[in-house]
Order: structure tokens, then C-alpha cells, then sequence
């Protein structure tokens, strides 16, 4: 048996069909993986995220620190509670994890992936050596996110004791309010918000998010709704092998200023080699499930690979991101139970805030 | 546990048949627990009607949010009809994979083949073996 967050229970009485994910039990749908999507793009639902990594970055140079380990500048963040993402690279400039960081009153916050948890702290411990700060772990904190077009005004619902912060926040941005944080931020496309709370007090939490309609949505409706919004996943998008400019991450990346920072050489050369490769989004609006590692072929210019691929619920087909050929124009072909299929090459996202939005 | 008709016949690779009352028509579609397996379904690709087809051929796909899988025919003979509803509403094979879900229908040509189907409870078993 894996690991169990505080609302396990709470899961197995909305009769989840549990998986293993990262070694966490975590539910993967509630009945139906489509009807969640649909709730989130259209009212509200919520996704037990406790299983991700929360790290606190302290210290007199906790600024100087996050500034050398993250591919992204954290001095973009000009004002208490703004949110960066950011990739954490290696010193061949691969992608070690991706995260979201939030500047805290005095020092900083971080959001890491729950699969390369041990890898990250580690990485983050060994760096943290040659500068006065330190990184605590916050394993008594639970995650809920609560996503979609009705999400705030539900949670303020849930928690009339904190809508006058949740009335406050600015989009990618998140506030403390005793010792709850409330974060205007999610992997879905919609509007929401990620709360970290207390592990003992999520379940009463969750049931009150409940009693205010938002219903409960698995690990597979999150999927099909960060696929749609075009945001990679690690370990399947993206992962140590390849660079944020091969993974659709350049505007992550901040190489102009004097700032130096791990893995900035190994892409300063690798942009002036030329960037051999690109991640890109697919569409099939054939009958057909583009997948994760099918092969996709480009006329002239070679051979890349499906990263991940999905069933779209909110258009009715398929869509996919796809490490492609740098020079990759608007058609490719992907390689389906032995036959070719052409396919479009288009620019992520595929939706946000329920509607369709590429070209 | 999934839902396995006793009247019905199984393969091993999750589809089910069901001799008609005509005594010749054989309607098959894959059971509860291969829905449950799939997850929500999305495209279901089936024969061509007036097709011939062998037991054990390939006779269409059914794809869900999860992954693509194979149906594969039963019985042989000629296919007589096909559920077209499943073309605007795959999800007919998660709600009810008996009845309102089924795939497609042959018309017989050796009624012996049903004998060597799984039944019930054989069928059972296989898919307790795969849950272990």
C-alpha cells in the first residue's frame, strides 16, 4: 500500500477508484473521468492535491539562492504573494523539475512535483550549501485545488470566514490568512484556487467545499484539463534530457540579464547550436486517441515522439503535445496501430476557460 | 465486482454473446468489467455490415480516455447489423455494456462455436485472476 493523504477517506466514501500514483493512493475518477472535466470547465470541482512536495526556502539568501537554482528570475516577483513558474535545471541545462515559487512575507515558498520529491530536496540541500538559507519541508500541510468558472464564489461559500482575502487575490498570486494559504493558481485553464491547508483540518474542509456544490474530480480529469491548457507534465513532456527551449518552457527562462544560474550556460550553447527540437500540440479531429509515445513523422525533416496525448472532452477529439523537428510546419503524421494519420501542428494551449483557443 | 450475466457467453479477451430467440443471430459486446478496465470510452470502430468475419478475428476497437483495445469476434458469419448509436454516444458502453451498449450482430454460420465460449463463470474467474 502507498502513501494516504488526509482525505483518503473522504475519497473511498465518494467511492474513488484508487491508483498508485508516485507511490501516493490517489484517486483516479469518482465514476466518470469526462463528467469531472466538464464540471471544472463548467462549475467547479476539486482535486485532493496533497500529494505534492510544499518547500519552504528561508534564510538571509534565500533570494540569492532561488535566483542561482531557477531557470526563472525570482525578482520578477515584485510584490508578497506573486507566483513564478519556473523549471529547475541540472548543469547540462535538462530539466530536473518543474515548480511554481511564491514570494512569502519575508522569505519564499516553493510547489514541487510529488514524483521527483526525494531528487528535488536533495538537489535543493546540496545547492543550499554555499548560501545561508534553509529548506524545510511542509508535510503537515494538505492541498485542495479548487477549480473552474464558479470556483471562488464557491469557496467563499465554504469558508465565509476568508472571502475578503479570496476577494483580493490577483490572478497568480497567493496570500497566508493564519495558517492557510490561499493561491489564485491551478493546472486546469480555469479560474481557482490551490489551498494549502492544515492536514487536520482539510477534511472538514473538503466537506464544506462539498455542501457548496464543488464536486469531487480524480487524477484523470486533471490530466485531460492541464493536457487542454497546453501545461506540460514532468517525467511525460518533459524531464532531465531535455532543455526548457526543447519543451516549450523558453518564456520560463530569463538568459538576457547578468544573472547566473544553474544550467544557463549549457543553454546559451545550446541556442547558438540551434535548438534541435520543439514541443508542440497536435490535433486529430479524425475519429482516434492520439497517445503518449506514439511516433510522429515530419516529410523531410525526420521523426519525434507523442509526449502525451488525450482524448479533448471539451473539443471532441484528440489533441496532444509533441517533441517535433525544430523545423516543423503546420502538418505532421502520426504513427497509429500501424497506419499514418495526418495531423495538425498547432501552438498551445488547445482550451482555456472552457473554450477552444488555438489557431 | 463486475456484473457477468449468467445467460451470456465470454472470451477471455472481455467480450460477451448472446444467442437471440431467432436462434441464429448472435449480439456481442464486451462485458462490465472490460468497460471498468477502459475507463470512459470515446470512439468505438466497428465492422462493416454484410462483412464476413471468423471467430477470434479482429472485428473493431473501442477506445477510452485510458487506452485502445481490440474487439475481437466471438463467432463467425456474416455481419448483419451494427450499433450506430455508439457513434455519438460511446458512453453507452460504460452506462450499460448488456444491453443499450452492444456492438454488433452476426448472423451464425456454426452455432457449435458458442460451446466453446466461457461461461459465467469461467469468465469469472478470469478476470479475478487479473484483479490478483
Amino acid at each position: 500500500m502507498g502513501h494516504k493523504t488526509c482525505l483518503y477517506e473522504a475519497h473511498q466514501e465518494a467511492g474513488a477508484k484508487i491508483v498508485d500514483f508516485g507511490g501516493w493512493d490517489m484517486p483516479l475518477h469518482y465514476g466518470s473521468q469526462i463528467e469531472e472535466h466538464h464540471c471544472v470547465r463548467q462549475r467547479a470541482g476539486m482535486f485532493d492535491v496533497s500529494h505534492m512536495t510544499i518547500v519552504d526556502v528561508t534564510g538571509a539568501q534565500a533570494r540569492e539562492y532561488l535566483r542561482y537554482l531557477l531557470a526563472n528570475d525570482v525578482d520578477k516577483l515584485k510584490s508578497v504573494g506573486k507566483a513564478l513558474y519556473s523549471g529547475m535545471l541540472n548543469e547540462t541545462g535538462g530539466v530536473l523539475d518543474d515548480l511554481i515559487v511564491y514570494r512569502m512575507p519575508k522569505d519564499y515558498r516553493a510547489v514541487v512535483n510529488c514524483a521527483t520529491r526525494e531528487k528535488d530536496l536533495a538537489w535543493m540541500r546540496q545547492q543550499a550549501e554555499s548560501f545561508d538559507v534553509e529548506i524545510t519541508e511542509r508535510p503537515e500541510m494538505a492541498m485542495i485545488a479548487v477549480q473552474g468558472p464558479e470556483a471562488l464564489s464557491r469557496i467563499r461559500q465554504a469558508v465565509p470566514e476568508h472571502s475578503a482575502l479570496i476577494d483580493e487575490l490577483k490572478v497568480f498570486q497567493g496570500l497566508e490568512a493564519e495558517d492557510w494559504m490561499f493561491c489564485r493558481t491551478g493546472y486546469t485553464g480555469e479560474d481557482g484556487l490551490e489551498v494549502m491547508v492544515p492536514a487536520a483540518k482539510a477534511p472538514a474542509f473538503w466537506k464544506s467545499l462539498l455542501e457548496a456544490g464543488v464536486e469531487p474530480c480524480g487524477l484523470g480529469a486533471r490530466d485531460t484539463l492541464r493536457l487542454e491548457a497546453g501545461m506540460n507534465l514532468y517525467g511525460s513532456d518533459m524531464d532531465e534530457s531535455v532543455t526548457p527551449l526543447q519543451s516549450n518552457m523558453a518564456w520560463t527562462v530569463s538568459l538576457t540579464d547578468d544573472r547566473d544560474f544553474i544550467g544557463k550556460q549549457a543553454l546559451l550553447d545550446q541556442k547558438q547550436a540551434g535548438v534541435p527540437d520543439k514541443l508542440v500540440g497536435l490535433v486529430l479531429e479524425a475519429r482516434g486517441v492520439l497517445r503518449g509515445h506514439q511516433k510522429v513523422v515530419v516529410d523531410g525533416l525526420g521523426e519525434g515522439e507523442i509526449t502525451s496525448g488525450t482524448f479533448s472532452p471539451t473539443l471532441g477529439y484528440s489533441v496532444a503535445l509533441a517533441r517535433v523537428p525544430a523545423q516543423t510546419g503546420a502538418q505532421c503524421q502520426v504513427e497509429m496501430r500501424k497506419k499514418l494519420v495526418p495531423v495538425n501542428v498547432v501552438k498551445p494551449p488547445f482550451v482555456r476557460h472552457g473554450k477552444k483557443v488555438y489557431e | 465486482m463486475s456484473n457477468i450475466p449468467g445467460e451470456l457467453k465470454y472470451l477471455s479477451s472481455h467480450e460477451w454473446a448472446r444467442l437471440e430467440s431467432d436462434g441464429e443471430t448472435v449480439t456481442i459486446g464486451i462485458t462490465d468489467h472490460a468497460q471498468d478496465l477502459l475507463g470512459d470510452v470515446v470512439f468505438v470502430e466497428l465492422p462493416e455490415v454484410d462483412a464476413e468475419i471468423a471467430a477470434g478475428d479482429e472485428a473493431g476497437v473501442v477506445e477510452s480516455v485510458k487506452a485502445a483495445s481490440d474487439v475481437f469476434s466471438p463467432v463467425s458469419g456474416i455481419v448483419i447489423a451494427v450499433n450506430e448509436d455508439l457513434e455519438d454516444a460511446p458512453e453507452l458502453v460504460n452506462s450499460d455494456p448488456y444491453d443499450d451498449g452492444w456492438f454488433f450482430k452476426v448472423k451464425a454460420s456454426d452455432l457449435d462455436e458458442l460451446g466453446s465460449l466461457l461461461d459465467a463463470e469461467a469468465y469469472a474467474e478470469v478476470c479475478q485472476d487479473e484483479d490478483h
